[in-house]
């Protein structure tokens, strides 16, 4: 039976699988912290979305989660953590990648290897799995991320968006049970991007594994979560609803992207529309309320 | 004035990049070039300065063939900024680094100051004169790369993938910038996969695909069409799948802005509680 | 340069790309040694003809054929070299044999460099790290080499962005003496250093993330095994080094000069 499996049956649902209090850290060098007193709490199974402008912290906090943070960057991290049970600031992150997988922004510096199942089975070999087992996990992984017929291609061969699958193959691979993932298609077209979305959310909903995402997008991703976190300045500004937090002038003026589908909600509202109290996170929803709304008697 | 007339294009690898390339673009115009990746939109802005030249075809910027021309020569009337400003960067301050360009162009020592502290002001970089650009965020080093094209203030400014890794203010802010240079008579030319930042800028769209092009028009046309996104892989604006939708009541379908959307949806509604 | 033509591999499927890289390399070595043993031209042309069937089997002709032109230059260096010396030293008369001796000495190093050319052209950048991460070689070692294989199509597109870039910014890289164009290659070397940095350090990330040195007993996804092929090459090299042997000791070799 697999880890996940496994945890998926033992599981309690309503626990924390992270929770840190009061972090702070600033890179060594730099002058202010990068994040200022976050203390959030993830459960199991939750898929977040985590946004706020540019040098917010949200990549900071993305790799306190898996122990980049003190341990790659040197530098100390106050306050406490603790990810899917274990303190961060004690494990060595080759500890950590058991239990929480990273995929970062660009697609082509996550790629080592020569073919794409040798990338993904990368993490499954420096942990030592034998050659018969690591095989089964490469080839689930692979299915998983729809990207099995890819296996033996070069990195270099493939589209982005491929390369983007393959580096979430190679962190499923080692069963995770949280993925973490800072701005994974900034440098994707809007297709790909959407299907990236859709491969994290089948990831979330399917195999429960609880997933961080980190994304600027929120036209494309708010209608995925109901706990989404807006930093600003290193602080944790809103936590909660993204219906609530998305319809607020004070997220706006953060200079958070609020999705178009809310905006034009709130617009017509205020103009007097006739609409249910339900805010729309993406275009679909808003066009059934539209429909709804504006259908002839 | 560009004009490409039936450009034919070839990668060293024997790949045909542009298939038959014709193109005009007035002066003062603005333009996105949109496409899936691969459907030759970098490829072709390369040959309006000259980095490229047709293998047939000819590709004309004022009235001068690029073939013969030299990019350098090409260049002060045509600004690139490149998608990744850590691509260019390379000087001990930013003041260096923006007067590169003015220096190799030849301007005098007292013009390149002038130039210099007017592009600094106009990104709002004057307090990073003397600061190396490697010590800049993101979005600050992208806002020197920018700077040091228009130090020499080209009359046609092309940006590749300007909207990558930006955020919403710095998008919006993108934005503006575009309709200032707009005012100042410019060309500007983006190549872009960002549908919705289009659709906040309503220019003329040229449709790539697989070297060709497939449709141009304006964006309010283009970005609507389904067929046609679907065609090249490029999906509908937010507010336009919201009024693909509503088209079964009888909504226009080739709404992107949202305030028009906002009148058109309150008109609407009037007018059916009038009835 | 055409000399590194004929080192860079293709994807060309054929018998001798599927045999073992460790297999061919000791073949290499083999023919390295045999090399050295003779010094008259007869089986030094008869280890040079030794490499044609290989390369026909291999399909990899126009590539080595590109390789041998690429040496030329410095094989004609190495005989005019020899030949002169030998003109010199025995009193500016060219004698046959030591314009033969010349020749040998120069197939000699052709030789040498084909067999490599030939093994290079024919074992991918895959089997290659293979060979290393499988042979007693340090892992880091056989990881830098695969993951420099892998980034280098990727920093040459880098390096030509880099220089397309700058070139919109007026600068004109042909023009100038020596000096001036060697200044005006530091706008290109200073962002493909700084990309390249940034770039290890995204790698080292991902690496970390990836449970990178969790341990020192890595196992790993592929396994090189021998076939048939791999044996019978094997036993080839192994007959041609006795052969080798027995001729270099036991049998006297004419030179060209004597039969002719």
């Amino acid at each position: 039976m697999s880890k996940l499996s496994r945890l998926r049956l033992a599981g309690t649902k309503n626990m924390a699988i992270i929770e840190t209090k009061n972090l702070t850290y600033t890179y060594p060098g730099a002058t202010k912290p990068s994040i200022i007193d976050v203390s959030i709490k993830v459960e199991k199974g939750e898929f977040v979305l985590i946004t706020g402008p540019s040098g917010c912290g949200k990549t900071t906090l993305c790799r306190c989660f898996n122990g980049l943070v003190p341990h790659f960057y040197q530098g100390e991290l106050k306050g406490e953590i603790s990810v899917a049970g274990v303190n961060t600031l004690e494990h060595h992150t080759y500890e950590m990648a058991k239990h929480v997988g990273l995929v970062f922004q660009n697609p082509e510096n996550q790629l080592f290897a020569l073919s794409v199942e040798k990338d993904v089975a990368f993490g499954l070999e420096n942990v030592g799995v034998p050659r018969e087992e690591m095989r089964k996990k490469v080839d689930w992984a692979l299915n998983l991320t729809d990207i099995y017929d890819l296996r033996e291609r070069s990195p270099h061969e493939i589209s982005g968006g491929q390369q983007q699958r393959v580096a979430i193959a190679a962190v499923l691979a080692m069963e995770p049970e949280i993925i973490v993932l800072d701005e994974p298609t900034s440098f994707l077209d809007p297709l790909s991007a959407e299907k990236i979305f859709e491969v994290i959310y089948a990831l979330n909903k399917k195999q429960g594994i609880t997933v961080i995402l980190v994304e600027h997008r929120l036209d494309l991703t708010a209608k995925y979560t109901n706990h989404l976190i807006v930093m600003d300045e290193g602080k944790i500004r809103f936590e909660g609803n993204p219906r609530e937090i998305l319809s607020t002038e004070e997220t706006r003026l953060i200079g958070v992207g609020i999705p178009k589908a809310t905006l034009l909600y709130q617009m017509l509202k205020k103009d007097g529309l006739n609409l249910n109290d339900n805010i729309p996170l993406s275009s679909e929803e808003l066009a059934d309320q539209l429909m709804e709304a504006l259908k002839p008697k | 004035m560009i004009v490409a007339e039936d450009v034919h294009f070839f990668y060293p690898n024997k790949v045909e990049a542009l298939k038959g390339v014709s193109l005009t673009i007035k002066d003062g115009e603005f333009v996105a070039i949109m496409g899936q990746n691969g459907a030759g939109k970098s490829t072709l802005v390369k040959h309006f300065n000259g980095l490229l030249k047709p293998k047939l075809g000819t590709v004309r910027v004022d009235g001068v063939g690029t073939t013969k021309t030299s990019v350098a020569t090409l260049a002060r009337n045509v600004g690139f900024v490149f998608q990744n400003p850590d691509h260019q960067l390379f000087s001990e301050t930013v003041e260096d680094e923006i007067a590169f360009a003015l220096k190799n162009f030849g301007f005098e020592p007292e013009v390149i100051e002038k130039r210099v502290t007017w592009a600094l002001n106009l990104l709002a970089l004057t307090q990073y004169r003397k600061t190396s650009p490697f010590l800049l965020s993101g979005g600050e080093r992208k806002r020197v790369a920018l700077a040091s094209v228009l130090a020499w203030d080209p009359k046609t400014l092309i940006l590749d993938e300007p909207t990558i890794g930006q955020d919403h203010e710095q998008k919006e802010k993108l934005r503006q910038f575009i309709m200032q240079m707009q005012t100042q008579k410019k060309t500007v030319v983006i190549v872009t996969h960002d549908v919705e930042f289009v659709a906040e800028c309503n220019p003329r769209v040229v449709l790539m695909k697989e070297g060709k092009i497939v449709a141009d028009g304006m964006g309010k046309e283009i970005l609507t069409d389904p067929a046609l996104l679907e065609l090249s892989s490029i999906v509908l604006p937010q507010i336009a799948q919201i009024f693909t939708k509503l088209s079964l009541l009888g909504f226009p379908k080739d709404i992107i802005d949202i305030y028009e959307a906002k009148e058109i949806i309150l008109k609407a509604q009037e007018s059916r509680l009038r009835k | 340069m055409s000399v590194f033509d004929g080192l860079r591999f293709r994807k060309v499927y054929s018998p001798i790309h599927n045999l073992d890289p460790r297999i061919k390399f000791i073949y290499v070595i083999i023919i390295f040694v045999i090399a050295i043993l003779f010094y008259q031209i007869i089986p030094l042309l008869f280890l040079f003809f030794l490499q044609i069937p290989f390369v026909l089997l291999a399909r990899v002709q126009k590539q080595w054929l590109r390789s041998l032109r690429g040496a030329s230059f410095l094989a004609g260096f190495i005989f005019i070299v020899n030949v002169a010396t030998t003109y010199f030293t025995s009193g500016y008369t060219l004698l046959a044999p030591n314009v033969e001796n010349a020749a040998a000495m120069t197939l000699r190093f052709v030789v040498l460099v084909e067999s490599f050319s030939v093994f290079f052209l024919t074992t991918s950048p895959d089997h290659l790290g293979l060979a290393l991460e499988e042979s007693r070689v340090p892992y880091e070692f056989a990881f830098a080499f695969t993951t420099a294989v892998r980034f280098v199509p990727v920093l040459a597109e880098e390096a030509q962005t880099i220089m397309d870039a700058q070139k919109a910014r007026g600068l004109e890289l042909e023009k100038g003496g020596l000096l001036k164009r060697i200044r005006n290659y530091v706008p290109v070397l200073i962002p493909l250093i700084v990309s390249a940095i940034r770039r290890s350090l995204e790698l080292a990330e991902a690496m970390e993330s990836r449970a990178w040195g969790a341990t020192k007993q890595r196992t790993n996804l592929y396994l090189l095994k021998l076939h048939r092929g791999d044996y019978a090459l094997l036993a080839i090299t192994v007959g041609i080094l006795v052969a080798a042997i027995y001729i270099r000791w036991f049998v006297p070799i004419p030179t060209i000069t004597q039969l002719i």
